[in-house]
């Protein structure tokens, strides 16, 4: 209960001298100081006229600014189609070798308008790269350490476990100018994920060292117009909770630009959650239902639904077509997080 | 003696025995202005950089709600400038104007978030810095906040009035009474108003420190209800002295008592000052509830404040014009405190004025300790720590009905 004090009470006086004085309102023409101020937010062009939360316009960050993409090195839309093959040769044997070079440093970014956040990233972005192969290929993916701190590439499937990427095992915890070399067969088939395991865990992810991992089957699949989305957050001020939410990186990137699809065609997301400090994510669509395939590693679909629930390091592949042209809006189904970022419209033409 | 003068000539006539004396007051002060300067110029010679990121405090000074839009008036109260980039209101990203500028040292800067609020429900406003730091603000109960119109002014000045101007009036009516009584009685009568003085200083005091923990710190918080206290109390000395003074050379015999009346009145002004400053800040937060037995009780607890202006001049024979000159010394300041406090509210004013009036209120405490005195010149006598006792006693049980 609110604690109660001379001057609170003596408050609760107003209501019976307010009586008082409404008649003296009534008959003494006047202006109200502040009406002025009241006309202004509601002029057209000014700030509050245009409001997002009460004109019904679409949710955004302060005027509809967006960060600069550039300075930032990666723009959600152009993350959202990259899948980076890498470099292949054929071995003696036959197999196909696919090579990457990830190298992880320290970079400032822009993960709201005006709010820079000291990141942790591989190579520049956030999300790394998408890092696509096919099933039963040989990876070979060399990590340099350029950051100021220890770090090391934990990938999601089947390997060794000397290549795992975790302290203490195989190359352990790569030191600030070290580098290794993980090598392992692309297996199984399906939506994978890496991410950094040196402890502290959490910082060492939430800072955003992480990336979508994708194992195409041997057969390969359908073809579609093909996205990918890592859900994740940002913790600005360092108290365990995320000022701001999205997916791949920039809140509201997909609303103040509709990603566009077009009427009809098979559309497939590869959907990751890596979001740190809240126990679980979702990812759901308007105006459509689509096929979900957990982990991407079935052929037949666990469900047709419009709404997935994953909790940090779950992923599935969504496969829909947009019926109806316009714009739908997809987000996560925690309203907190979709207030404070992740959502955003697709555009079917 | 001779000795003395050889000194002090060979003082005046050393090595700077010619240059005149402001010029050698005013050497240091511009060595010093110097040495800032190149100080600032050389970016603080052998300091090196500066470690750790930037400090951001930003505090809350202010609320305003009005349909559709929240207010904060926000003050740096930290070293370094803050930038706010983004406003979150329960946990949602909204659009708001101001603050296009980083808030400099100690200024302060007005931000304007259009949020649908509902009247009486709770609000959590978040400010994103341009760091990623926080600044968050609670809205206990959302409610209107209201306008400076004049209707408004006016409901101010009636509960001024009320709480302030009619409580003082109605304690003089005792000024007939007071007459009669013996002069032993009227002792104790002083020794009740000293002890109603006494409680209203604690309060004073407490009030203001509880202020001065709210809001910026910037400005001393605490310490500035101790420096408004010796501020007020150094200031009515120096001009009851003066009046003094002026009195002996007029040569009007009694007006002593006239004087400690003002003094008292000038004390228990200054203090409704700062209790006007209060309820009109409660009233402008919105910190309402319907309670008529409150107003009374205010009334009546400050009904005592009269008593204690009209027991000084029980002897003496003032004017009815006078007598409602000293009422409204003692009690119209409560109307110009809820004014300041509802129009233009700020935590280390209010905390200052809280402590200006507990310094009036000391001071006069010591003026009126004299007239305690008994036959063997003593202060505290059984009759006067009764009196004391007793106003304090009146003051506790009276001010429960403003405490629940």
């Amino acid at each position: 209960m609110q604690k109660l004090t001379r001057r609170r009470l003596i408050a609760a006086g107003v209501p019976l001298v307010g009586a008082a004085t409404a008649g003296l309102h009534a008959v003494i023409p006047h202006s109200h100081p502040w009406d002025s101020d009241a006309h202004a937010a509601e002029a057209p062009g000014s700030h509050a006229g245009h409001d997002a939360t009460t004109d019904g316009g679409h949710a955004s960050f302060r005027d509809g600014a967006t960060v600069d993409h550039r300075a930032n090195g990666f723009d959600p839309h152009e993350v959202l189609r990259d899948f980076d093959w890498g470099k292949t040769r054929r071995l003696a044997s036959g197999r196909v070798l696919r090579e990457w070079t990830l190298a992880a440093y320290d970079k400032e970014i822009e993960v709201a308008p005006g709010v820079s956040f000291a990141a942790w990233t591989y190579n520049g972005r956030i999300p790394g790269p998408t890092l696509r192969c096919r099933e039963g290929e040989r990876l070979r993916i060399t990590f340099a350490n350029a950051s100021a701190h220890p770090h090391t590439i934990h990938f999601h499937g089947v390997h060794p476990a000397e290549m795992d990427g975790v302290p203490g095992i195989g190359a352990g915890q790569i030191a600030p100018g070290g580098s290794t070399v993980y090598e392992f067969d692309a297996l199984p088939a399906g939506l994978h994920l890496y991410h950094c395991h040196v402890r502290p865990l959490a910082e060492h992810i939430a800072k955003g060292l992480y990336g979508a991992f994708i194992v195409d089957p041997k057969d390969g699949r359908e073809d579609a117009d093909e996205m990918v989305m890592v859900m994740n957050g940002f913790d600005t001020n360092f108290d365990r909770a995320n000022e701001i939410y999205a997916a791949n990186t920039i809140g509201f990137a997909y609303m103040d630009k509709p990603i566009a699809v077009k009427q009809g065609e098979l559309i497939r997301l590869y959907i990751v959650n890596v979001l740190e400090y809240d126990l679980i994510n979702s990812f759901h669509l308007h105006g459509n239902l689509f096929d979900y395939f957990p982990t991407g590693t079935g052929k037949q679909p666990s469900e047709l639904t419009d709404t997935v629930m994953l909790c940090q390091g779950q992923r599935g592949i969504a496969e829909w077509r947009f019926a109806h042209p316009g714009k739908y809006m997809f987000h996560a189904h925690q309203s907190e997080f979709t207030e404070l970022g992740w959502q955003g419209f697709f555009e079917a033409a | 003696m001779d000795a003395h003068a050889a000194a002090d000539r060979d003082l005046r006539e050393g090595p700077f025995g010619r240059v005149p004396a402001w010029l050698l007051g005013l050497v240091p002060l511009l060595l010093i202005a110097l040495a800032v300067g190149a100080f600032a110029a050389l970016d603080g010679p052998g300091l090196g950089e500066r470690r750790g990121p930037p400090v951001e405090q930003l505090v809350v000074e202010k609320t305003k709600l009005e349909p559709g839009v929240i207010e904060l008036t926000v003050r740096n109260d930290g070293a370094d400038a803050v930038s706010i980039a983004q406003a979150q209101v329960n946990d949602a990203y909204v659009q708001f104007s101001g603050a296009t500028e980083a808030v400099g040292r100690l200024a302060t800067t007005t931000v304007r978030i259009a949020h649908p609020w509902v009247e009486g429900e709770a609000y959590e406003v978040v400010l994103l810095t341009s760091s990623g730091g926080t600044i968050a603000h609670e809205i206990a109960a959302a409610v209107e906040t209201p306008s400076a119109d004049l209707s408004f002014f006016g409901l101010m000045a009636l509960l001024g009035i009320y709480v302030g101007v009619i409580p003082v009036a109605l304690g003089m009516l005792w000024l007939p009474w007071v007459r009669r009584v013996p002069p032993a009685w009227l002792r104790g009568l002083m020794a009740v108003t000293v002890g109603l003085l006494v409680f209203l200083a604690i309060d004073a005091m407490l009030e203001g420190f509880e202020l001065a923990g709210e809001g910026s710190q910037a400005f001393g918080g605490a310490s500035l209800v101790l420096i408004g206290a010796v501020a007020s109390f150094l200031l009515l000395t120096g001009v009851t002295r003066w009046l003094t003074d002026r009195q002996r050379t007029a040569a009007k015999a009694g007006a002593s008592g006239t004087t400690l009346a003002t003094m008292v009145a000038i004390g228990i002004g200054l203090h409704n000052l700062g209790e006007g400053v209060a309820i009109g800040a409660a009233y402008s937060a919105g910190a309402l509830a319907l309670g008529a037995f409150l107003v009374v009780g205010f009334a009546l607890h400050n009904t005592t404040e009269g008593l204690a202006i009209v027991a000084p001049i029980a002897r003496l024979r003032p004017s009815l014009g006078r007598l409602a000159l000293l009422g409204l010394i003692a009690g119209a300041p409560a109307v110009l405190g809820a004014w300041i406090g509802a129009a233009a509210f700020n935590s280390s004013l209010a905390a200052f004025l809280f402590g200006f009036g507990a310094g009036a209120i000391v001071q006069v405490i010591v003026q009126l300790a004299p007239s305690l005195r008994d036959r063997q010149q003593r202060t505290l006598h059984p009759g006067s720590v009764a009196g004391l006792l007793a106003g304090l006693a009146l003051m506790f049980a009276t001010g429960l009905l403003v405490s629940v």
